[in-house]
């Protein structure tokens, strides 16, 4: 094992160990979480077994490993940007409601003070 | 036509730091429905405001209803329909909080709608072209507006940006379940088409705003312009 792939993994068990603090304070959700301990693994697995780029590359028929890393990071990154707009623009819709429901309430629970 | 006495009338006012005109506003209110002989009832969304608008419509003859954040005019506006569905009234109107809209003209709106038995009467600045006429680039906007709702609805708007609008029980229950938050005024007209709503423009004379900014800045009126298409666009397509 070379020293990179010791820099590699220890980052990613750190990332790891990261995430779990996170879910284990409450301040990430465990569906949110998911995402994440899933590309800690891939992580891990690409340092531990090195050549795994140069196979899958020329299995796509991509020329230069580096393209493929970048290709499908981006993808993976931009599809969960796009996940994270969608649960963005739903909490504003919910966060309308609950915000204009309890305007309503208000205004019933002076009427009936007074 | 109904005795127009027993019509109760909410009139919808969006405040957003308002502080300045929101008293006169609703004095206004008052006044007109006395004139006409119609009982309206001023119903305030504070939506938010920095500044003291929350405390005046407190101590005003009015319904004060207080967002706990700031939701933006769409948002505002339809807490004031959910406010009016829920409470029995046969219609609601809004009426914008910085004194453009002037109260006078809301019996207008509300004979056009029971005489023509139209779901929704807009108030409309550009059909005897009288009053305040809005700024020259708005006016292309709302030209460009006007050309594709035409091509959607295949009826023709002359001022799809009014906010000045009479709306019976129909169209109350249609926008508590949905109402564009942001620039809402162009895309309600396609849901009012799709949802086979009738409806129609009346004249009304309109002021300069007495204080408070339009929400639609100048530096904004680009994605103005884009966000409502897109909006349109969709509306229409979601059907």
């Amino acid at each position: 094992m070379v020293r990179v792939q010791v820099i590699a993994i220890v980052t990613s068990l750190l990332f790891l160990a990261n995430v779990a603090y996170l879910i284990h304070k409450g301040r990430l959700r465990e569906e949110y979480a998911f995402i994440w301990i899933i590309s800690t693994f891939f992580l891990i697995g690409f340092s531990v077994w090195r050549e795994a780029f140069d196979t899958m590359a020329h299995l796509f028929g991509v020329y230069s490993p580096p393209n493929l890393i970048f290709t499908g990071a981006i993808f993976a990154v931009l599809i969960y940007l796009l996940h994270l707009s969608v649960t963005v623009s739903k909490m504003q819709q919910q966060n309308k409601t609950l915000a204009q429901h309890q305007a309503l309430l208000q205004q019933k629970i002076s009427q009936l003070k007074k | 036509m109904t005795d127009k006495s027993t019509i109760k009338v909410a009139v919808i006012i969006p405040a957003y730091n308002e502080e300045a005109s929101i008293a006169t506003v609703v004095g206004a209110i008052h006044a007109a429905g006395k004139n006409a002989g119609v009982n309206y009832v001023p119903v305030v969304v504070n939506d938010c405001s920095k500044d003291r608008t929350g405390k005046i419509i407190d101590t005003l003859d009015c319904i004060a209803l207080h967002l706990p954040i700031n939701l933006g005019i769409g948002g505002a506006v339809q807490t004031g329909i959910k406010y009016a569905f829920e409470n029995g009234f046969e219609y609601a109107v809004q009426v914008d909080g910085d004194g453009q809209h002037p109260a006078e003209q809301i019996i207008h709106l509300l004979e056009a709608c029971e005489h023509n038995k139209w779901d929704v009467a807009i108030g409309s600045r550009f059909i005897t072209n009288e009053g305040f006429q809005s700024t020259f680039m708005r006016r292309v906007g709302i030209s460009y507006f006007e050309w594709l709702l035409l091509l959607l609805t295949g009826k023709r708007v002359k001022d799809s940006t009014s906010g000045m609008r009479m709306m019976n029980r129909r169209t109350l229950s249609l926008l508590t379940t949905y109402y564009p938050d942001e620039y809402p005024e162009p895309e309600a007209i396609i849901l009012y088409a799709k949802n086979n709503l009738s409806f129609g423009e009346v004249p009304v004379h309109m002021n300069e705003r007495l204080g408070g900014v339009s929400s639609i800045r100048s530096f904004g009126s680009v994605y103005y312009m884009f966000k409502v298409t897109l909006a349109i666009i969709f509306s229409y397509i979601r059907g």
